[in-house]
């Protein structure tokens, strides 16, 4: 592996730009350079591993064993990548893969654009927002937040804690933080009881997964160490200036308080979108996994010639999945571009094919089990619904029933929510399913934010001083 | 049956609609998309009277006034600010290019564009960079929120009783008799004595329907917009020479824009942005606001808009057919003007005759025998 340390490194042009180097990004740039392909690998952490093998790299055997056994497995994928002949530039922030197939890079404060005959985008999940009264005070994080502390620099809670929400990395976390020895002191589950009836039809497939045994001892060894409050049906993060206590229900029953200094928050993960949809792929909605995800065919190529999309970012299917659909794009890349027949490209797929049909099998179950409940995904009225304008909840359904047959645009248009420099990451799935229940159509009627580039903030100096010799980037051939 | 049909959901058919149904006229607007959708919700909000086409300029003062008492008209401010648009000088030359255009309007009787020099300059905008020499300035001009504004018009329209037809594209306008009949993609169709095309950069195509046709293209103006940044600046800024449109908004995000395009694909309703422009747009910036440099950008776009080839309207009856108004192909420039293009529009209908001059936005000069003569026009910011 080439690494590249500024954006002047970048080649003008390549084969396969990668967007990303979690399991997917990783496993696809391995597999493009072994079918000789130029590949560039951007990403925008310091380390390669994406969010679940953040820091695997540089993390001490202490902090290794907290963590778990699935993020060594980490390993072998950073080490397909080292060994390749990829080049890959880190600390990079791509604020643009357009249609054009050309790639804005900003790096140290310095911006280029270079074009790629193939984009993969490889960008992962964000978690779902979490609109509860309260969720913006100071000490109330994601669970992905916190993860992630422990992750980079092993931090861990200081002051008195709960975790509240559903879905596995909730029960991930709390793991992790009790082998860490800072145990929460209770875990708030939001898990819908009534969905397990749901779930049944569902069983056999995931009785035959890898998740089930993984995911049932987890869960075991939480509970005998935590409080597990189930069936939660309210939850308000109440405080002035810093978050002072949780108040929670549960069912019907009258509410309780627990004084705390900090709340992780977490109700499942969601495809980040911002991309694929900027660049103008096609998205729709599923109706399991409650988001958007870009259509993609059984290569990950997205509705745009010459992008393809793999891992959390095409759907959520877990780690393992990614980096097998990874290896996919990447072979596929290589035969769009004649390095590899289409047979060759079958004939390599195979093994990975194979791993994707068994983490398939219980993925139904695990997306019906965790469905967050639909209070937790709308805004109450008081609610915070964009972080970035400060929008309420109140103020979403105003504006519905003033306009009528509104969408997320028009809304964007007139409250600001989803204008702020998130881009909507952090509203867009609440708006869009608020507009839903409150006009009583599908989301997928509703539709999402038309987004656009820069995907992320960039300096007026940046763009400014963008080089201009890029004329014969755009005689690259698409492949 | 309605008595106006109303083609295109955009300021100049909102305000058209608000218009006529303020004077008792029935009215059915069809929008193929929804209301503000396209360049008239997603423009630079400009509201400006300065460097304007000279025929334009009388139709601007008169907009001007409708601006200036906006809230009651709509009950709504939209945003509405003026604190003046100055076209800045950096050097010498530059300043004697806009003494240049001080002289035209003066010749043609107008005051509004004043020429300031470097102190004047600089007390006024104190963030804009040491080496700008003087400006042309507008004092009573400003800004407002676009997409708001439609709105405010929207609710008129519905305290009125207008019909609304959002989602609903046109495929066919055909008249027999008196009577027009409008054929839509969706199956709908409306009739009505009189329409009126305001379909902006789908507006040529409206015309063509009945056989007018006219030089207009499908235009992407390219806008970007900053994060918060503390106050520096209360007016709009152009720079005399490079393409610039540029202003700080209440809660300090930060607007610039100034026409560079990107490519516009109207069949789809979509845009694609060139940031090798925007550079150029933000150089500009760069250079005249070192306190922007830092800022960073948080987004851009571009609306659909259509851009006659001599870069002003075409405002005023068909001249294929009676009972046909057109106002479209506003060319980047039509924000400010909606409030009384609509009242042109419903004085055109109602009575027959407007007091504003319109003859040089008349779509007969896309006739092949007066095309000749047809003087050109510099496209707006």
């Amino acid at each position: 592996m080439k690494r590249l340390a500024s954006v002047d490194d970048l080649p003008a042009s390549c084969d396969l730009a990668i967007i990303g180097a979690g399991p997917a990004g990783l496993a696809a740039a391995a597999a493009a350079a072994e079918c000789g392909l130029h590949v560039l690998v951007l990403d925008e952490n310091p380390e390669p591993g994406g969010q679940i093998y953040r820091g695997l790299g540089a993390a001490p055997a202490s902090r290794r064993q907290i963590l778990g056994r699935d993020y060594e497995r980490g390993d072998s994928l950073l080490s397909g990548m080292l060994g390749s002949t990829a080049s890959y530039l880190s600390g990079a922030t791509v604020w643009m893969a357009s249609r054009d197939l050309e790639i804005g890079v900003s790096k140290d404060g310095m911006s280029r654009i270079i074009g790629a005959r193939r984009i993969l985008l490889a960008t992962g999940a964000l978690e779902r927002p979490f609109p509860i009264l309260g969720w913006t005070l100071p000490g109330v994080l994601t669970a992905g937040a916190a993860q992630g502390l422990l992750k980079s620099s092993g931090m861990v809670p200081q002051g008195p804690f709960v975790l509240a929400g559903t879905g596995p990395l909730l029960w991930l976390l709390a793991s992790q933080l009790i082998a860490a020895e800072a145990p929460p002191l209770a875990i708030l589950d939001t898990t819908l009881l009534a969905t397990r009836s749901s779930v049944v039809g569902a069983l056999p497939a995931f009785l035959a997964s890898p998740y089930l045994l993984k995911g049932l001892r987890l869960m075991r060894s939480v509970r005998r160490k935590v409080r597990v409050i189930g069936g939660v049906t309210e939850l308000r993060a109440l405080g002035e200036g810093h978050l002072r206590s949780v108040a929670y229900r549960v069912g019907r029953g009258k509410t309780e308080t627990i004084n705390v200094e900090g709340l992780f928050l977490h109700q499942g993960i969601a495809p980040n979108v911002n991309m694929a949809s900027a660049a103008g792929c096609d998205l729709a909605w599923d109706r399991v996994q409650l988001c958007w995800k870009p259509v993609t065919d059984s290569w990950g190529r997205s509705s745009v010639p010459g992008i393809s999309i793999a891992g959390d970012g095409a759907g959520i299917s877990g780690a393992e999945a990614a980096a097998g659909f990874g290896r996919l794009c990447g072979l596929d890349a290589a035969a769009r571009l004649g390095r590899i027949s289409e047979a060759e490209r079958d004939e390599r797929a195979l093994p990975a094919r194979r791993e994707l049909s068994r983490y398939a099998r219980g993925r139904r179950l695990l997306d019906l089990m965790f469905q967050p409940p639909d209070t937790f995904r709308r805004a109450s009225p008081d609610a915070i619904v964009c972080r970035c304008e400060e929008i309420t909840g109140r103020q979403v359904t105003e504006i519905v029933a003033d306009f009528g047959e509104v969408g997320p645009n028009q809304l964007k248009s007139y409250l600001r929510c989803g204008m702020g420099p998130c881009q909507g990451r952090l509203c867009g799935l609440t708006v869009t399913e608020m507009i839903a229940a409150e006009r009583n159509v599908s989301p997928s009627e509703v539709g999402y934010y038309r987004l656009r580039f820069p995907i992320k903030p960039v300096t007026l100096a940046e763009i400014a001083t963008l080089p201009h010799d890029d004329d014969d980037v755009r005689a690259v051939v698409r492949g | 049956m309605a008595d106006v049909i109303v083609i295109g959901g955009g300021i100049h058919g909102c305000s058209a609609a608000f218009h006529l149904a303020r004077r008792g006229v029935s009215v059915q607007l069809i929008e193929k998309d929804t209301i503000g959708r396209h360049a008239s919700g997603v423009n630079a909000g400009g509201v400006r009277q300065i460097f304007r086409a000279l025929p334009e300029i009388p139709l601007s003062i008169a907009a001007m006034r409708l601006w200036e008492r906006i809230e009651d008209l709509l009950d709504d401010d939209c945003g509405f600010v003026a604190q003046g648009h100055l076209f800045v000088a950096e050097n010498d030359a530059e300043l004697e290019q806009l003494k240049a255009r001080r002289d035209t309007i003066v010749a043609a009787g107008f005051d509004h564009e004043e020429l300031i020099g470097a102190s004047e300059l600089r007390g006024l905008v104190p963030a804009l960079a040491g080496h700008c020499v003087g400006a042309l300035i507008s004092r009573r001009d400003g800004a407002a929120l676009p997409f708001h504004t439609v709105q405010a018009f929207r609710r008129q329209m519905r305290r009125l009783g207008v019909g609304v037809a959002e989602e609903t594209r046109v495929t066919a306008l055909r008249r027999t008799s008196s009577v027009w009949a409008v054929e839509t993609a969706q199956g709908d169709r409306f009739e009505a004595p009189v329409v009126v095309n305001t379909a902006g950069a789908w507006g040529a195509a409206v015309a063509a329907q009945v056989g007018e046709r006219v030089e207009m293209q499908a235009v992407a103006p390219m806008l970007m917009i900053s994060e918060r940044v503390a106050p520096f600046l209360s007016q709009v800024i152009s720079a005399a020479v490079a393409p610039l449109s540029f202003k700080q908004f209440a809660n300090g995000t930060v607007l610039i824009g100034g026409g560079y395009e990107g490519r516009a694909h109207p069949d789809v309703n979509r845009t694609d942005l060139d940031f090798r422009k925007l550079s150029r747009n933000a150089k500009t910036v760069y250079d005249l606001f070192p306190v922007m440099r830092g800022a960073r950008i948080i987004r851009a776009w571009a609306g659909i808009e259509g851009r006659m080839s001599d870069g002003i309207p075409v405002i005023g009856p068909s001249q294929a057919e009676t009972g046909l108004f057109h106002a479209f192909g506003f060319s980047a420039h039509g924000f400010q003007l909606g409030p009384i293009v609509g009242s042109i529009v419903a004085d055109l209908i109602i009575d027959g005759t407007t007091e504003l001059p319109i003859d040089a936005f008349s779509i007969r000069r896309f006739n092949a025998s007066e095309a000749g003569s047809r003087p050109g026009y510099s496209a707006g910011i």
